[in-house]
């Protein structure tokens, strides 16, 4: 359960980063404000360019990022339009084989146009044709610029292949008349949930006067998401043990009033109290221990059969709302084993403490009279 | 260890609206080395006797000392430890560990006192041929008679060599020779390693081995005799 939850939760912020995209992010100080081009930066100089090619980053992107209107012979749409280099975009992290139909770009200087599959349903147009991208130019004045649409995408989140449009980033500049001027840098590396590192990195070679931000400051959404996942982790598995626990605490009681005698006979041939509770406690571990090793083997057992995904596209719609995608993925992860062993390990321990001390309490010579 | 002085014992139980007078200012001296036996009709207080000088039960009233110090005052480890290093006990139900073998109950106490695994073994097994039981030493209790059970709980007595030994009634499920040649093993270890023995008893045959015998009615000592012919 708690994998199927942690593999869902992990998913919508693995989703949530690609749509970002990317681990950090470098912008103007107002443009998430107001993402105009008025608002753009200069290409990265040899100091942040050191920087994006020191580990922990392993890709960066420069990105032009504007809203636009789109407008084919029958519709349009409000879009953002994203200006991008391919190839450094694919390796940040847009995944090729989501091109459906034609072909993704090819140079910075391409002039094709990439849209979502229900963006060309929405503008009732096809691939191959062309449409009208129009967005704000230098000195408030319209630009505007007639692209063929050459490739179609589809992506993970619907909402993505209907407010997504790629096009080449010089093809954008020009169109921007932005010259080298650019909207963000977009970098990934390391383990997105460690991501302090790299956004140290970056911020450092940045400087004070560009805004340096990790994911979870971009989307706090999805920062939320994943402090309140880890949370509740922990606080679904006590509730669940301490529901066990009653059952544990009861065998425990059965397993000692059963051996009443035989605790007064240790006593009574010089083991000490404290010698019998301690035993007792042992054995509640050695219990514990086993049921954490079967629970566990079954626990990996019964994840092995959907490892390869959930297909729950019948209610896509509805998760999508959330951010997650339509194939669930279970992601059983050994920090949440551990943690889950961990608390029933404990948990357990306490709870065996009564029937330990009430073990250790009995006088020898009723408990030996006791049949 | 081990001279023994009980003053003044009382102990009641209460069963129902009855109260039992168990112990009734017992006042009994029993000098190291001594080999003493306990006579007297059911319910008289010998068991209750042995259960005060062993630590087993809590006296009402009166003082028990063991070669001076107060087993009355000392707390449940302290008396855990006395009963460990200088007391064995056979009970009159046996009272051995069911999911051990033999040789498992007679290591029992050595293995608390910390005996290494070889020591124990090589003494267990040599105790219980010492009581007759060779070959049964892998045996569990339920797969042993009453008296083949008694021999285990007296080997798991006395395979410590503890200076006293505590007997409730330690030959009743004893054949005539089984119960001879106990008590001999009790004379043999009184006689050559100074153990003390204060065995309860019915029987008159073991009564015959005693250097003392000691006769109880209820909770009272009515007469205290040593007897020669030993």
């Amino acid at each position: 359960m708690t994998a199927l939850m942690r593999g869902m939760v992990d998913q919508m912020i693995e989703d949530g980063i690609d749509a970002l995209p990317g681990y950090v992010q470098v912008h103007h100080p107002d443009y998430r404000d107001d993402p105009n081009i008025e608002n753009s930066l200069s290409p990265p100089g040899p100091r942040l360019l050191e920087a994006l090619g020191s580990p922990p980053a392993e890709a960066w992107a420069r990105r032009v990022k504007v809203p636009a209107m789109v407008s084919s012979e029958r519709n349009n749409r409000g879009v953002t339009l994203l200006g991008v280099d391919p190839q450094p975009e694919i390796a940040l992290g847009f995944d090729p084989a989501s091109i459906v139909a034609g072909r993704f770009l090819e140079s910075p200087s391409d002039q094709g146009l990439v849209v979502g599959r229900k963006l060309l349903e929405r503008l009732e147009t096809d691939l191959g044709k062309r449409v009208v991208i129009m967005s704000q130019g230098p000195d408030n004045t319209i630009a505007d610029r007639g692209f063929r649409i050459v490739g179609v995408f589809e992506g993970k989140l619907s909402a993505q292949e209907e407010n997504l449009v790629y096009a080449a980033i010089g093809t954008t500049q020009e169109l921007l008349g932005m010259d080298e001027q650019i909207s963000e840098i977009a970098i990934t590396g390391g383990d997105y949930r460690d991501v302090n590192v790299l956004h140290d990195q970056v911020k450092r070679a940045a400087g004070d006067r560009l805004e340096v931000l990790s994911w979870t400051e971009l989307d706090t959404y999805l920062g939320l998401m994943l402090g309140v996942m880890d949370g509740f982790v922990l606080v679904w598995v006590i509730v669940i043990f301490l529901a066990l626990s009653f059952g544990l605490v009861n065998t425990l009681m059965m397993a000692v009033f059963e051996r009443v005698r035989e605790f007064g006979l240790m006593q009574a041939l010089g083991m000490k109290p404290a010698s019998i509770l301690y035993q007792v406690l042992l054995e509640a571990i050695m219990l514990l221990t086993l049921g954490l090793l079967l629970g566990n083997a079954l626990a990996v057992m019964s994840i092995l059969p959907i490892r390869d995904g959930i297909d729950l596209s019948v209610v896509a719609e509805g998760i999508e709302m959330m951010g997650a995608s339509s194939m669930l993925y279970p992601a059983l992860k050994a920090k949440d084993l551990l943690m889950a062993n961990a608390v029933v390990i404990v948990l357990g321990i306490l709870t065996s403490l009564l029937p330990a001390w009430r073990a250790s309490r009995y006088r020898p010579v009723e408990a030996i009279a006791k049949t | 260890m081990a001279e023994i002085k009980c003053v003044d014992l009382c102990k009641t139980y209460q069963q129902g609206d009855a109260i039992i007078k168990a112990l009734d200012h017992v006042t009994l001296q029993i000098e190291q080395g001594a080999f003493i036996c306990l006579s007297g009709p059911s319910g008289s207080g010998k068991t209750t006797l042995l259960n005060m000088i062993g630590g087993l039960d809590a006296l009402d009233s009166g003082e028990i000392s063991i070669d001076g110090e107060r087993v009355d005052l000392l707390e449940k480890g302290a008396l855990a430890d006395l009963r460990l290093h200088h007391i064995g006990f056979v009970f009159q139900s046996y009272n051995l560990i069911p999911v051990l073998s033999a040789r498992e109950n007679v290591e029992f106490v050595m293995q608390v006192q910390g005996v290494s695994a070889a020591e124990r073994r090589n003494k267990s097994m040599a105790i219980l041929e010492e009581v007759g039981l060779e070959g049964m030493e892998e045996r569990r209790p339920s797969q042993l008679s009453g008296g083949q059970q008694q021999r285990v709980a007296v080997a798991r007595a006395i395979v410590s060599q503890p200076k006293l030994v505590l007997a409730d009634e330690p030959t009743a499920n004893l054949d005539s020779v089984s119960a001879k040649h106990l008590m001999e093993l009790f004379v043999e270890l009184n006689q050559n390693h100074r153990v003390t023995f204060l065995i309860s008893t019915h029987d008159e045959r073991v009564m015959r081995y005693a250097r003392r015998l000691v006769r109880m009615r209820d909770g009272k000592v009515v007469s205290d005799e040593v007897q020669i012919s030993n």
